[in-house]
């Protein structure tokens, strides 16, 4: 690629239409491009381009960082198909994933809809949006604290409910819905304000048309907005499920993995095995097979979503 | 850019504005009440916390109101309290470098900001307006590494920074983003294409040159989006904890994020110093909302599908 743009061919006939023409020659600014691209091509390859090869090298290589990675085949795939914990990760990861979108998608869309037939104020989604603006440690933080076990006011009011106590975060039952339910806190505003956005491009004028008809808000719902909204929640969807598929930052402050391996998402398991065990190649591995995974689930949505794509018109 | 789209909504929304009571309004009023509720109730009980004694939250920890008030969180988060009360407190008497991480989340965020947004700035211009051979090509070929998931490059873009010596460095945690982001130029080029022409033709013909163009035209004209993504680098930025939790190992470089995580990982297992804890929390946490609370309309509105797709 690189080759591709240094051509330094100051190939005049580019036959750009110049509007005007004759007014200016129409020329050619291949060297000024280059500069203007420049950094962030340098950017591109190196942080970007580059480790993405090298990340898949050296799944195939036993390195420990100290001494130079050595090449042996398949080895960590073999390693990985026969390793427990791998699958354990990938099926609590798995879990989490959907727990996290069901509950986000579905509360978010309520929230959208909500804001779009109340108020549009922008104060409202201001609101909503305010607990996206603190980063995954500071949400795991507050969280740790209101669902401690004894001191967590969320206890206090389960226990006043008659509900009882919940080890939320120490018991291998509750941990992954917990943290799901911190990361929907987190993110729920910020999905709700795609889909209030998806929302603002249906024209005013089919629900003038539904009300006209007789039809009540919530029949307006069903059978408009969400058929109407349908392209704009599968993107949504590609977005949201790629994020949840990365979660680590509530995991590695919350719970480390555990109780045992039961919070262990696949994100955590990676990064315990490079910086705990010092097996980057073994990680490696396992983040080639996340990568494939979240490929494999993007290409499906796409498909998905482009199946059904007439919307208005 | 952002007045204009914040018009149309209001006047849609005028000739449906009164509405008649009804049940179903109420029901959708207090899901929105406790939507409102659950969204901002972390943040009082953290600030509750923070300023109650750590040891009367233990018989107090029902109570709305800060359990017996002192200041006491927040002076051991900035290192104003003597080891011993620390410790008394259920801290971890050790003082908190609080300024340092403080220092290092600002230089790193701002370092990735400016660079970020500049240089994708610069690219983008060259895939909007200039003309080049291969440009198409070129940006296609940027586009894929949006397909690209940042997580899958850390191990690799670690093993890079180690060799590059720049382990434990706030610089190193910049470096990697601080040249581009896939996203930047496309949200960036996407805007550019839709300034007019012709302002841009009659500087031209007034002899200025495309670089020119650039600075003093573009630019300006573009101030409003380019803010945006700056504040949303910036938040994004101040945020990230997984590479930082990588790259950083001591106070030397070590940021708010990953500081806040040594901080519970170091307090007692049995009676953490849970004001200390909510301090520092609320303390990584405020800078951020402040920032927000400045340009809230602009982010709020410009999240949508103008840069996607």
């Amino acid at each position: 690629m690189a080759s591709d743009t240094a051509v330094p061919v100051a190939s005049t006939a580019t036959g750009h239409p110049t509007g005007k023409g004759a007014r200016r020659r129409p020329h050619d600014d291949t060297r000024l491009a280059l500069m203007f691209i420049a950094p962030a091509f340098l950017g591109y390859c190196v942080f970007l381009l580059w480790p993405t090869l090298r990340g898949i090298y050296l799944s195939f290589t036993r390195f420990n960082l100290l001494t130079p990675p050595k090449w042996v085949g398949l080895d960590n795939y073999v390693r990985m198909v026969h390793d427990p914990i791998f699958w354990n990760s990938m099926k609590v990861t798995l879990e989490y994933v959907v727990l996290n979108i069901a509950f986000q998608t579905a509360l978010a869309l309520v929230i959208a809809v909500m804001m779009q037939r109340l108020t549009k104020k922008t104060w409202l989604r201001g609101i909503v949006l305010t607990p996206y603006l603190v980063s995954n440690v500071v949400a795991a933080m507050v969280f740790i604290w209101i669902l401690d076990y004894q001191l967590g006011f969320g206890n206090y009011i389960l226990q006043h409910l008659g509900l009882g106590r919940i080890a939320f975060l120490s018991s291998d039952h509750w941990v992954i819905p917990t943290i799901a339910f911190i990361n929907v806190w987190r993110h729920v505003g910020y999905t709700a304000l795609l889909i209030f956005a998806g929302l603002q491009t249906i024209p005013e004028s089919v629900y003038e048309a539904g009300r006209l008809d007789g039809a009540s808000e919530n029949r307006m719902f069903r059978h408009l907005t969400v058929p109407l909204l349908r392209p704009i929640l599968a993107l949504v969807l590609i977005i949201t499920v790629v994020g949840s598929f990365q979660v680590f930052d509530t995991v590695a402050v919350a719970t480390q993995g555990g109780p045992v391996n039961s919070s262990r998402v696949l994100q955590f398991y990676i990064y315990d095995l490079a910086f705990g065990r010092f097996q980057f190649g073994y990680a490696s591995a396992l983040s080639v097979a996340l990568l494939l995974v979240l490929l494999i689930v993007s290409i499906v949505q796409y498909r998905l979503s482009r199946a059904d794509e007439s919307d208005l018109d | 850019m952002t007045s204009a789209t914040l018009e149309a909504p209001t006047l849609r929304e005028a000739p449906s504005e009164k509405k008649p009571f009804s049940v179903g309004r109420a029901v959708a009023w207090t899901f929105m009440i406790v939507v409102v509720l659950v969204s901002l109730f972390p943040f009082y009980w953290m600030l509750r916390t923070a300023l109650s004694s750590n040891n009367a939250l233990y018989a107090g920890s029902h109570s709305i109101l800060p359990v017996r008030f002192s200041w006491g969180g927040f002076e051991r988060v900035f290192g104003l309290q003597s080891g011993q009360k620390a410790l008394d407190a259920g801290g971890a008497g050790q003082p908190i470098n609080f300024w340092r991480y403080l220092l290092n989340s600002v230089v790193v965020s701002t370092l990735v900001t400016a660079g970020q947004v500049f240089f994708s700035a610069l690219a983008a211009y060259a895939f909007a307006r200039l003309r080049w051979r291969h440009r198409n090509r070129v940006f296609l070929f940027f586009l894929g590494g949006l397909m690209i998931p940042a997580i899958f490059t850390f191990l690799p873009n670690f093993v890079l920074i180690k060799q590059l010596g720049l382990i434990d460095t706030v610089f190193g945690i910049a470096l990697p983003t601080m040249l581009m982001s896939p996203f930047a130029v496309f949200f960036l080029r996407q805007f550019f294409m839709g300034i007019s022409r012709e302002v841009e033709e009659a500087a031209l013909i007034d002899g200025a040159s495309k670089v020119r163009v650039f600075f003093q035209l573009i630019v300006p004209m573009s101030a409003a989006p380019i803010t945006t993504l700056a504040i949303l680098t910036y938040i994004a930025s101040w945020n990230d904890y997984f590479w930082p939790l990588m790259v950083s190992y001591t106070d030397k470089s070590r940021v708010l994020t990953v500081a806040l995580g040594v901080f519970k990982s170091q307090t007692p297992q049995t009676g953490p110093d849970w004001s200390g804890l909510m301090a520092a929390t609320l303390v990584a946490a405020l800078p951020m909302l402040l920032l927000f609370s400045l340009a809230a309309k602009r982010i709020v509105n410009s999240i949508g599908f103008s840069g996607i797709k």
